[in-house]
């Protein structure tokens, strides 16, 4: 589908939100607490965050919540009863002010969690879920979306685009049927065309390395154990990368409750010493270096060989959130110069 | 900071150490964690106030312990925390080497006694601006900071950066990993939250060191500091202990005493 562009005002945009509000959507936004960004519900444009660089956490837990109910059971008489999640009652949902490489990431949770059999409450919330991105004016030195194929003002993965071009206006980008009927059920609020020169009000972050160089690279590099013991030394093993991933897609299964209660699906993460931790008391990946290998494999060599999609757009926050500063694109760097 | 590089350059090409653990310029203008191994290498070691990670969290390490016998660069509460983990049976004293950076040098800690007399000689208490923030926090009322923590755990995500960055936190197996029977539930949701936030901290408390490691490490900003040093400042005031002062030293919340002040244990 083509991309349609139309211009909204500052006034309008505030306007748009309060009618996702009434109709009842859930409308999920940028908004500052102390001294952090974080998606939360809000209910009106003055709630949301527009200077910051990046959020703390992704925009996932939108279609993938950090504790969501898969079904609850309840067995009485020799007999079990398994009820599914109602899907119609998830809340439409509109993402706001994520950015182009959030909107991306979109694309990597769906070839995940539909790769063979289709999940059925990722699916349900992805259809309700729309995303209205706000181009990046600013890049700090955590951020590479340019170096995994994403740009500041990549439309790609938005259903709108909007890009602040000064003075309360704002480009819009429509870039899907979703995007559009958001359009149609607000048209007068949007303006005519604009042939706006959107270039000069993007960030302009360095493209560092190839994507396709450090998959070639890493193909090679799965048994140089003396590389990745001293790339990951001052890893303490924490899952903060993972949680704060919009990619991260790893989850637990806990059971609580009795003979009746609920089967639930948590975060997980490879960094931790129970990941793929057998039955048996083998482990495959006893080391923090291989837990290590393992999410840069996953996300730079298995994902693009299996799922033909990166599995990271370069929004840095592993990065900015790593306790021990495990900087992301340094490794990056470093692999793409290995020559195994 | 070229006392400190000479030190390491000299330790390591004596063989005395096989690593020494420093700070290294990282990003966002931090320091962080550099493993030096050969004496070449040292010339990248820095110290200043941007060094604040509490190094001793890799002590605890395998990956690190098999690299051999370690000089670790210390600020106050890192001596405080090998104390601590001395006085809990988890390092041996041949071990580590602490290197204290100072105005004139580079002093070389080699023995948990050298450590105590340091530590002693030194400011433990809490800062005047920690001991304000906690009298705040004591000061509201029960229901106040019942809202207060549920507001903070609300946002915990589970990640559990707070253990793995405390050097206190060292078991193999944590108790949210037991699950025959589940102690603590595993999912981030409010009792989830509560209770591994409660549970960690109870299980802290006169062991933390005050380093501020768990906060500075919690990606979403949860002060958890102030349940530590709460914890701790509780034992001191109860037990007359703080923890981190000797290499040997009976757990205030794990030892009988037959004078112990609390009237119920009798």
């Amino acid at each position: 589908m083509e991309t349609e562009k139309r211009s909204i005002q500052r006034e309008a945009l505030a306007k748009l939100i309060e009618q996702w509000c009434r109709e009842g959507k859930r409308v999920l936004a940028p908004r500052k607490s102390g001294d952090k960004v974080d998606f939360d519900r809000v209910t009106s444009l003055s709630e949301v965050s527009f200077d910051h660089v990046q959020t703390v956490q992704s925009p996932k837990s939108a279609v993938f919540p950090r504790v969501e109910e898969l079904f609850s059971f309840r067995s009485a008489d020799g007999q079990v009863e398994v009820r599914d999640r109602e899907l119609d009652i998830l809340p439409e949902t509109v993402v706001f002010g994520l950015r182009p490489c959030d909107a991306a990431a979109f694309a990597a949770l769906e070839a995940i969690f539909n790769w063979d059999a289709p999940d059925r409450l990722f699916t349900a919330r992805r259809a309700r879920t729309t995303l209205v991105a706000v181009a990046c004016s600013r890049a700090d030195e955590y951020c590479f979306c340019t170096s995994v194929g994403g740009g500041p003002g990549a439309v790609a993965g938005s259903d709108i685009l909007l890009t602040d071009l000064g003075q309360g206006e704002f480009l819009a980008e429509i870039a899907s049927a979703k995007g559009r009927e958001m359009l149609q059920a607000a048209d007068s609020l949007f303006g005519p065309a604009l042939d706006a020169d959107k270039e000069s009000r993007l960030a302009k972050p360095a493209a560092v390395f190839a994507a396709d160089a450090v998959a070639a690279v890493l193909a090679g590099l799965f048994a140089d154990t003396a590389f990745w013991e001293e790339q990951s030394r001052r890893c303490v093993g924490c899952g903060a990368c993972a949680y704060v991933c919009p990619t991260c897609a790893c989850f637990d299964i806990q059971d609580e409750g009795g003979a009746s209660g609920k089967r639930l699906r948590c975060w997980d993460s490879c960094g931790f010493g129970l990941f793929t931790l057998h039955t048996s008391g083998h482990n495959p990946r006893p080391l923090q270096s291989q837990r290590w290998r393992q999410r840069l494999m996953h996300k730079f060599s298995y994902m693009p060989e299996r799922q033909g999609v990166l599995g990271c757009v370069g929004c840095g926050r592993c990065s900015r959130g790593c306790p021990v500063d495990m900087n992301i694109l340094e490794h990056l760097r470093a692999i793409a110069e290995a020559r195994p | 900071m070229n006392a400190l590089r000479e030190k390491a350059r000299e330790l390591l090409a004596t063989k005395t150490v096989q690593v020494v653990i420093g700070y290294a310029p990282g990003s966002g203008g931090a320091a962080r964690a550099l493993f030096v191994r050969e004496a070449a290498q040292a010339g990248e070691l820095v110290f200043d106030e941007t060094c604040l990670q509490n190094l001793a969290a890799y002590l605890m390490k395998p990956e690190v312990r098999r690299l051999g016998r370690a000089a670790l660069v210390a600020r106050p509460a890192t001596l405080r925390t090998i104390l601590q983990l001395a006085a809990e049976n988890q390092l041996a004293e041949s071990s580590l080497l602490a290197l204290v950076p100072g105005a004139d040098g580079v002093l070389s800690l080699s023995t948990f006694s050298a450590i105590e007399a340091h530590v002693a000689a030194q400011d433990n208490d809490l800062s005047a601006a920690e001991k304000s923030e906690l009298e705040k926090f004591a000061a509201m009322g029960l229901d106040e900071r019942r809202e207060f923590w549920q507001e903070q755990f609300s946002r915990c995500l589970k990640c559990y950066a707070c253990r793995a960055a405390c050097p206190l936190c060292y078991c193999t197996r944590c108790t949210v990993e037991c699950n025959q029977p589940q102690w603590i539930p595993v999912p981030a949701h409010d009792l989830g939250n509560l209770e591994w936030n409660v549970m960690r901290a109870m299980h802290l408390a006169g062991r933390c060191t005050n380093c501020g490691d768990c906060s500075r490490a919690c990606p979403v900003g949860i002060p958890l500091y102030l349940l530590n040093q709460k914890l701790c400042s509780d034992v001191l005031s109860s037990f007359n202990q703080r923890s981190g002062m000797a290499a040997r030293a009976d757990h205030s919340l794990s030892t009988f005493k037959p004078d112990d002040p609390e009237d119920f244990i009798r």
